[in-house]
């Protein structure tokens, strides 16, 4: 058995006593805290979770389940639509941020705002405002228009929409943020050099800006499917999957058959997931590691 | 003073173009709470965007607890406090811990333990939520508040490690060894040099995962559901599920506990940005 510290050394195994110096001990001492933890609180949970969703029966009955495939379809839909729709906002918005001026630097510290404070209290605002009768969105439709305005959340495809708005207003600033540090990395010369021969706005954006992003927004977007597909609180907050439950997404009908006594329904409903997760966490596993 | 070009007019015009949409977009959901929050119930629901008569008498009523909602409103807090600051604590402790162990004293299989930290940060929050709630039953520890605590330890280590590690890498390896040079054991080097020297880091990382455990939702409304257990905002949940929900207290509720993690953030902006949106995708 070789073990390989750091990729380049590799060391012959002699017996384990021998092996380990005084500073080796303390290193497993001081590792055993967090082996500790992922063994209670990750592997135990997702071994026996696997195992309580070994029955193909299971994975029948989310067949026949009509809510179940509403939630795969919504899934995707909140994945394809929202994800690339926040991500090309944020690519647009990280170019606006990244302009020098006083006022936008202000405009900036507002816009991390909906990232920094918890979802629960914005998200229920956002609820209030959509209300058909109380609501100040009807309210002002009606003032103005002496019409009754939609009910947003009574529909579902409306109801979805606006989940996705939520989930895009929630995560907008910190993929800005982000692809914005990746825009202030790139050369200011190329720039200035484009802009000596004479190079459109367009065209700067696409032989410079990017090409030396699109890695960045490449892995952005990879990283944003998993925590989307993790989002529980944009959809349950806001619709709480109804109405119906035909909004559910996956993320909150493991919940909901959690709610209702299912527990291997609910298990089965995240492993159908897997085939999506696995091949991203991969992917990310080795962008981030090497 | 120089007049602005007609150029520099026209650039300034289209970003405010932009500008003025993503500041009403940004502030609407928020300004709203707070437009609630210091509204009585009448013109709250009136749809005027600024109140005849603002009013603090909501947060006072949040305060003393007047409402049957609320009775529980300052205990709720304060589990919201402990639960935070207890996940951020023992965050901390296991995450540097594993960090020094895996970068500074290169343990066997170190790196390995940094993959396995590195997969468990990818599996989606609400995905692992099902199981851990099964588990947390089998642990018998559902209802206590070392569920919740556990929960977000597990959820935030390892992105702690991962950045932990990418910072004591950079820490050169000449003051390792000059401080065994010195005669320091192992631990005297964690506790004397180590720690001093990542203190930036790990400022970052104990408000993450305070603010983490403060702002998590599912997990808690998970694992706790006695009045008197649960934290702040499974009491705001709990508030949808009446019909007559008193929605002007449920926002000024909500503006209370969202304005500690605004506050926190603005004030460890500095720590936070550097550290945390470096961390988070390596390009």
């Amino acid at each position: 058995m070789a073990i390989t510290l750091s990729g380049d050394q590799a060391i012959a195994s002699p017996p384990l006593s021998a092996r380990l110096t005084t500073p080796q001990v303390w290193g497993i001492v001081l590792l055993a805290p967090y082996l500790l933890v992922f063994l209670a609180f990750v592997v135990y949970p997702v071994g026996y979770g696997l195992w309580l969703a070994r029955h193909p029966a299971s994975y029948v009955a989310l067949y026949h389940d009509p809510i179940f495939a509403r939630a795969a379809v919504n899934t995707l839909i909140f994945l394809l639509v929202g994800i690339n729709l926040k991500m090309a906002i944020a690519l647009f918005l990280s170019g606006f941020f990244a302009q020098q001026r006083t006022w936008i630097k202000w405009l900036s510290v507002l816009f991390i705002l909906p990232w920094a404070v918890p979802s629960i209290p914005t998200i229920l605002s956002v609820r209030f405002m959509l209300n058909p009768e109380w609501g100040v969105i009807n309210q002002l439709i009606f003032k103005f228009t002496a019409e009754d305005g939609p009910n947003w959340l009574n529909d579902p495809s409306v109801a979805l929409a606006m989940a996705i708005g939520v989930h895009i207003w929630k995560s907008l600033p910190f993929w800005t943020l982000i692809l914005m540090t990746g825009r202030l990395a790139i050369s200011h010369d190329l720039y200035e050099a484009a802009e000596v021969d004479g190079a459109s706005w367009s065209q700067k954006f696409r032989y410079i800006t990017w090409p030396s992003m699109q890695t960045l927004y490449i892995t952005c977007t990879l990283l944003s499917m998993i925590w989307t597909l993790g989002d529980f609180n944009s959809v349950y907050l806001l619709t709480g999957g109804g109405p119906a439950d035909l909004t559910h997404v996956l993320a909150t009908l493991g919940i909901r058959y959690l709610r209702l006594d299912q527990l291997s329904l609910a298990m089965a409903s995240i492993v159908c997931a897997l085939p999506l997760v696995l091949p991203l966490v991969y992917f990310m596993m080795k962008r981030l590691s090497r | 003073m120089k007049l602005p070009t007609l150029r520099e007019v026209g650039t300034e015009a289209k970003l405010l173009l932009i500008g003025i949409p993503v500041f009403i977009w940004t502030m609407v959901p928020i300004y709203h709470m707070f437009l609630f929050a210091i509204s009585p119930k009448e013109d709250a629901f009136s749809g005027k965007l600024w109140p005849d008569h603002p009013t603090l008498n909501n947060f006072s009523i949040v305060f003393h607890q007047q409402h049957y909602f609320l009775r529980d409103f300052w205990i709720q807090f304060f589990n919201s406090v402990v639960i935070a600051l207890s996940a951020g604590a023992l965050t901390l402790m296991i995450a540097t811990a594993a960090a020094f162990s895996i970068s500074r004293l290169r343990v066997p299989g170190g790196r390995w333990v940094m993959n396995l930290a590195l997969f468990t940060y990818f599996i989606p929050a609400a995905f692992l939520a099902v199981p851990m709630y099964r588990t947390m039953g089998n642990y018998g520890l559902l209802n206590n508040h070392w569920s919740l605590i556990l929960a977000m330890v597990t959820i935030a280590s390892p992105y702690a490690i991962w950045v932990l590690k990418q910072a004591s890498d950079k820490l050169p390896v000449e003051l390792d060894e000059a401080a065994t040079m010195d005669g320091a054991t192992t631990l005297q080097l964690f506790r004397l040099v180590y720690v001093p020297l990542m203190m930036p880091s790990l400022v970052a990382i104990g408000t993450y995962a305070i603010l983490l455990a403060w702002n998590e939702y599912l997990y808690a409304f998970l694992l706790l559901s006695r009045d008197t257990e649960i934290t702040l905002p499974v009491a705001l949940g709990n508030f949808l599920a009446a019909d007559d929900s008193p929605w002007e207290l449920l926002m000024t509720t909500g503006f209370i506990y969202a304005l500690p993690p605004a506050a926190i953030y603005y004030a460890f902006k500095r720590y936070m940005v550097g550290g945390l949106t470096a961390g988070a995708v390596k390009s």
